[in-house]
């Protein structure tokens, strides 16, 4: 398949990408890994009239703890946040998600950015940085602004970021003490798209019960999404397999799949219940694992 | 649209080439370089035929475009043989009849020979993981793995001879 026509730019620094979105609004649109976007142009779903590659562009490729949280630069590949240690230990739910998406070539080169931007309804990055309460970055020739993950997705394919803009950054809060995390991803085969995936995370109080909880979903929507009633289900109960049930009910009262390739919709929403159901207690698990975790 | 002039290293040897920019680096690869090892499978980036090493990261090379890989260095299965003798790669496919038709087989030792730069000692699963993403339609999985681990084998004692020599 071949894409249609565009022209190519690869600018070498991010003033001068941002410098060509304002000139070029609406026309241009950023190439990172290309593995979302390439086949899109193949397609030719995607006509942008100028590709903006922005490999050259220093210093948005970084992994980064800071005392408030982790900035991971949009140009991180999946490989590199699966590579790494320090936050695949505080944030399970991001190693999971890293390691499961696509194949080591994808992960060579897909970075988090690309997807994060991309939005695909099946995508997995979303559904984690929803349950984390993640943010993004998002950089323009008049400055910055940090968005949160939930209110950024706001239809297939569609997010808050305006033409002029590059999603620079992704942000994660770190784990409060006693939190554990987990992403569960069905897929019919490996290296597929979710059927549905589910991003859990889970703070335990003193006393046991659930202080904190986030539940991302994705592939059963428009648009990955927060399965809040599954969330407000959880707060002041036991992290129990009962609990876990009427959450993951709440979650598939919240979902809308269609029937497709991967499978009718019935199906799909008792597969919501199923993996949210492996996701908390995967996550409750790990909850309960050594209190220093990740610290 | 204007073209584009690039240049690649491929498998040591700087190449250059007028190029739209929506050609793909498998397209440039084979119609304009003639280097035709790269199979062009499922053109999707599932089937992993079309996998080369970009940078020293594999890649595949029908979600990349020739303008991406401007100043890079690729490397191809033509790439792989040395003075007429075959990469362990290749040899252990060829002993352990890792191929029946041989469409996936390029893809599949690029991708090989990446696997074993990153882990030269994996278990069964991990070259499984690792060639998760290159599809074999004979479904000859079984003695590729085999020739993986002949040719891993292969390669870390000629590993270690090559130390032994240097130190003594």
């Amino acid at each position: 398949m071949i894409p249609g026509q565009f022209d190519y730019v690869r600018p070498g620094n991010l003033e001068e990408a941002l410098r060509i979105l304002k000139d070029r609004e609406g026309e241009a649109k950023i190439l990172s890994g290309g593995y979302s976007l390439i086949p899109l142009l193949k397609l030719r779903l995607a006509q942008p009239t100028v590709l903006v590659d922005i490999q050259a562009v220093g210093g948005l490729d970084g992994i980064i703890r800071t005392d408030d949280d982790w900035r991971i630069g949009a140009r991180a590949t999946h490989r590199a946040i699966l590579d790494h240690e320090g936050l695949g230990t505080e944030h399970p739910v991001v190693h999971d998600a890293a390691g499961g998406i696509g194949d080591q070539q994808v992960r060579n080169w897909g970075t988090i950015g690309g997807s994060v931007a991309h939005a695909d309804p099946s995508s997995d990055w979303p559904a984690v940085l929803l349950a984390l309460r993640g943010s993004v970055a998002l950089r323009s020739i008049d400055g910055e602004r940090v968005v949160p993950a939930r209110g950024f997705f706001v239809d297939t394919f569609q997010t808050g970021i305006e033409m002029t803009e590059v999603l620079t950054e992704v942000r994660i809060p770190h784990a409060r003490p006693g939190t554990g995390s987990a992403y569960v991803k069905l897929e019919r085969r490996a290296g597929d798209f979710a059927t549905v995936g589910v991003a859990a995370v889970l703070t335990l109080g003193a006393d046991g019960t659930i202080a904190g909880a986030g539940v991302g979903l994705t592939a059963v929507n428009d648009t990955p999404f927060a399965a809040t009633d599954a969330e407000a289900a959880l707060i002041g109960r036991a992290p129990d397999n009962d609990t876990f049930a009427i959450a993951a009910g709440a979650a598939a009262s919240q979902a809308k799949p269609v029937t497709d390739a991967h499978g009718p919709a019935d199906y799909k929403l008792a597969m919501v219940r199923e993996i949210t159901a492996r996701a908390l207690r995967q996550a409750a698990a790990r909850a309960h694992g050594p209190e220093e975790r990740g610290r | 649209m204007s073209t584009h002039h690039v240049t690649v290293t491929v498998n040591g040897t700087a190449r250059e080439a007028d190029v739209e920019p929506r050609l793909l680096l498998v397209h440039l690869l084979r119609d304009t370089f003639g280097l035709t090892g790269t199979h062009t499978g499922c053109d999707t980036s599932n089937c992993g035929a079309c996998t080369v090493n970009v940078n020293g990261r594999s890649a595949k090379a029908c979600t990349m475009l020739a303008v991406q890989a401007d100043g890079a260095e690729v490397r191809t299965i033509e790439g792989m043989e040395l003075g007429g003798k075959l990469h362990p790669l290749q040899q252990a496919f060829w002993d352990n009849h890792g191929l029946q038709c041989g469409f996936c087989t390029p893809g599949m030792i690029m991708q090989s020979a990446y696997l074993l730069e990153q882990n030269p000692d994996p278990t069964d699963d991990e070259v499984r993981e690792g060639i998760a993403g290159n599809l074999c339609r004979c479904t000859g999985y079984v003695n590729i793995i085999k020739a993986v681990q002949q040719a891993a084998a292969e390669l870390r004692s000629a590993e270690t001879e090559g130390a032994g020599a240097a130190s003594a």
